[in-house]
């Protein structure tokens, strides 16, 4: 009986004593946190996918907190609903930020780009991209083996089976910039979405002259500039035998799409014209 | 008998297709391409001009730095334009093209089959000659040769390791030129230990080439100083780390080069090249490769001209066997799956493989079974089973911190994993990725 009573006081003194020692230290070392930083990350989506340019949504809050203007700091995921939030919990003005979406240039479709070899090793974009060419002639063009649809985190990105390229669905696209970053060919790339987005795209990233990039792929931009001399606001440029579409001048006239001869250029989410209809 | 102490695998050596078939110059082609870029390091820059005519051997393009070799014209003829051209893999590569007219050779060189054994140049002019003649490592890795031969300040060579071991299955190129050109290539040993200053060198030869392993030690009975090693069969000895732990019992720390234990690692060839150079004062613009493989009508080995088309010398070899699913520049376990073969044969091209349809295709991978197999065939002494996973999951720090950059690609991996994991291709990956973050972090600190 003795000995239980013994040990029973030992270990509650014991216990006292370190309870004590403990709320001391806790005091004493106490990290002081803005309590903003949690409700900011409670606003965010918290797929810590990057697109900021933090590490994840925490550092993203973090930032905000800091911040003293929301320019520049712009949760993709969330858009502008979130940001708006966000600038309610610290008195910030939101800034406005033209929504954007992933954009695979490049249309070398099984029938337009001819396959010259078959890869046979680990499936992975960057592997082959090291190693070669990749199955067809054109050193430019989608390798098909889907590295941005692994990096996706928003299961935005799918491989189509009958073209090999991949597609963006622009509803679940949040325009994080992962596919951006995994495509070892640089193709995606992230651009306005457009007005009921409706936008012009250069679905090529080909560099070669014409010949040899016609020769790779039927539907390779040639840079023969037809669709410079067309545009009426200056919104295309022809360098390094490529075009490119700047989407903050382009204002959806559609005559590129008509001049370009191997039809590179493509209207994206409008409706089909009268002709076409027939 | 020695060998090397970590790893390694005993790949067949499939050499009977293309052994002893004596070394056949390929005629000279109509139109060359001589890429600009045949070594590691630096493009050379071009000194011609279109118009211009050129004699053989003259020098048409300067080393672009330290770590890069001069390319010379192999034919006599007109320069008609510098520009690219698509290589085997499909990318564009800076070359000059020319029209060949003869073989008009350069005066300086001399043409004569005499075998000249005397050289009275000191060391320097011996380096001198070796720069000029823009040898590079012809074992594989086309390292320049006369960079090896400055080791950095504070470090001295001890020893010259010759490399005749061609542990490259179906390679022959090597044995044929040591049974072929023993006499130089000892001639050229002796200049490189002049260059370096030593006096002791050893050859290794792998013991499946009895016949030149007798050849070398003939002719090395009587020299003091150098050394017929004959090898054990084991891939890849003919790495130059594995090299020096098999010839003199030393192991190069992780991410040192050779000379940190006092070994200058060169190829037969590479030492042929030199004695040519140094002796005959006739720079690199040929080399011997195999053409091989089991349904290659003539396999064998060929003095081919830098520049020469390769259907050319696919062309002496009997043509594309019918069967061939895979063509291979180099070596079986080392070498590039190509393209096309509408490209030049240059300083790295060492063989041409032609793989027969289903030797070609690989085999389903399924899960790894953790056998560690991989690990101790690995003969750098890495986990490859771990590292690709961690490239696979683009672990980048955690793979550096394994030494990944120890990887010498060679393959045994791959070849070993009983789950036919591709092994090799994302640890291959990861280096180059792992390659680039240290160069970024390396150049941001500067």
């Amino acid at each position: 009986m003795n000995v239980i009573i013994i040990s029973l006081i030992v270990l509650g003194v014991t216990g006292l004593v370190a309870a004590v020692l403990l709320y001391i230290v806790a005091q004493k070392f106490k990290v002081e946190e803005d309590p903003r930083i949690d409700q900011v990350q409670e606003v965010l989506p918290g797929a810590n996918c990057g697109g900021c340019g933090f590490a994840g949504c925490r550092a993203l809050a973090e930032a905000c907190v800091k911040a003293t203007s929301l320019d520049g700091l712009l949760c993709p995921v969330g858009g502008a609903p979130t940001m708006a939030k966000v600038g309610e919990i610290l008195g910030l003005a939101p800034v406005e930020a033209a929504p954007k979406v992933a954009v695979v240039r490049c249309n070398g479709t099984c029938e337009a780009r001819p396959r010259t070899s078959e890869y046979n090793g680990a499936p992975s974009c960057q592997i082959m991209h090291n190693l070669y060419v990749g199955e067809s002639a054109c050193p430019f063009g989608c390798l098909g083996c889907g590295d941005c649809v692994a990096a996706c985190t928003f299961g935005a990105l799918s491989m189509d089976p009958e073209t090999g390229l991949p597609v963006v669905d622009d509803e679940k696209c949040t325009s994080c910039g992962q596919c951006v970053k995994a495509c070892p060919r640089h193709i995606i790339e992230l651009r306005n979405k457009g007005p009921k987005s409706r936008r012009m795209v250069v679905l090529c990233v080909n560099k070669d002259k014409g010949a040899p990039a016609r020769k790779a792929c039927l539907n390779a931009c040639i840079g023969c500039g037809k669709c410079q001399t067309v545009c009426e606001f200056d919104a295309i440029t022809v360098e390094n035998n490529l075009a490119y579409i700047d989407f903050n001048k382009c204002r959806l006239c559609r005559k590129c799409e008509d001049a370009c001869p191997t039809h590179a250029i493509h209207a994206v989410n409008f409706p089909k014209r009268k002709e076409e209809q027939v | 008998m020695s060998t090397f102490r970590i790893g390694g695998v005993h790949p067949h050596d499939n050499k009977v297709y293309s052994a002893h078939q004596p070394i056949t110059a390929c005629p000279l082609p109509k139109n060359a391409i001589i890429p600009l870029v045949q070594h590691i390091g630096a493009p050379a820059q071009p000194i011609v001009e279109k118009g211009d005519k050129v004699r053989v051997g003259q020098l048409i393009a300067k080393a672009g730095g330290f770590v890069s070799a001069n390319v010379h014209a192999p034919f006599s003829g007109i320069i008609t334009k510098i520009d690219t051209f698509v290589d085997g893999w499909g990318m564009r590569t800076p070359a000059i093209f020319m029209d060949v007219e003869g073989d008009l050779w350069d005066d300086t060189i001399d043409r004569t089959p005499d075998i000249v054994h005397e050289f009275m140049l000191d060391p320097k002019e011996i380096i001198d000659r070796i720069t000029a003649a823009g040898i590079v490592g012809l074992g594989g890795a086309c390292f320049p040769t006369h960079v090896k031969l400055l080791p950095p300040p504070g470090k001295t060579a001890e020893v010259l390791v010759v490399n005749g071991v061609e542990c490259e299955p179906y390679l022959t190129c090597d044995h044929q030129l040591m049974l072929e050109h023993s006499e130089e290539i000892v001639i050229g040993i002796q200049i490189l230990m002049r260059a370096l200053g030593i006096k002791r060198a050893i050859i290794g030869i792998e013991k499946n080439k009895p016949d030149a392993i007798a050849k070398m030690q003939a002719l090395c009975s009587r020299l003091l100083g150098i050394q017929v090693l004959p090898l054990d069969l084991k891939y890849p000895q003919g790495g130059e780390k594995q090299l020096i732990d098999a010839c003199i019992g030393r192991q190069v720390p992780s991410g040192a080069l050779p000379i940190e234990v006092g070994a200058v690692v060169d190829n037969v060839a590479t030492v042929y090249a030199v004695y040519e150079a140094v002796q005959k004062r006739k720079p690199l613009i040929s080399r011997v490769m195999t053409v091989t493989g089991k349904s290659v009508a003539q396999p064998g080995n060929y003095e081919v001209r830098f520049g020469t088309p390769l259907t050319d010398v696919v062309a002496l070899a009997g043509g594309i066997p019918e069967d061939t699913g895979k063509i291979i520049s180099g070596g079986l376990l080392m070498g590039r799956a190509m393209n096309n073969i509408d490209m030049p044969a240059n300083k790295r091209v060492s063989g041409l493989l032609f793989m027969s349809e289903n030797e070609s295709r690989r085999v389903e991978p399924e899960n790894c079974i953790r056998c560690a197999k991989c690990v101790s065939a690995c003969p750098m002494g890495l986990e490859p089973y771990l590292l690709s996973r961690q490239s696979e999951l683009q672990l980048w720090d955690e793979m550096e911190a394994h030494a990944v950059m120890d990887c010498i690609e060679c393959g045994c991996c791959q070849f070993t994993c009983p789950s036919h994991r591709p092994l090799l291709d994302y640890v291959r990956m990861g280096k180059a990725k792992v390659g680039g973050i240290i160069r970024a972090r390396q150049a941001a600190a500067k």
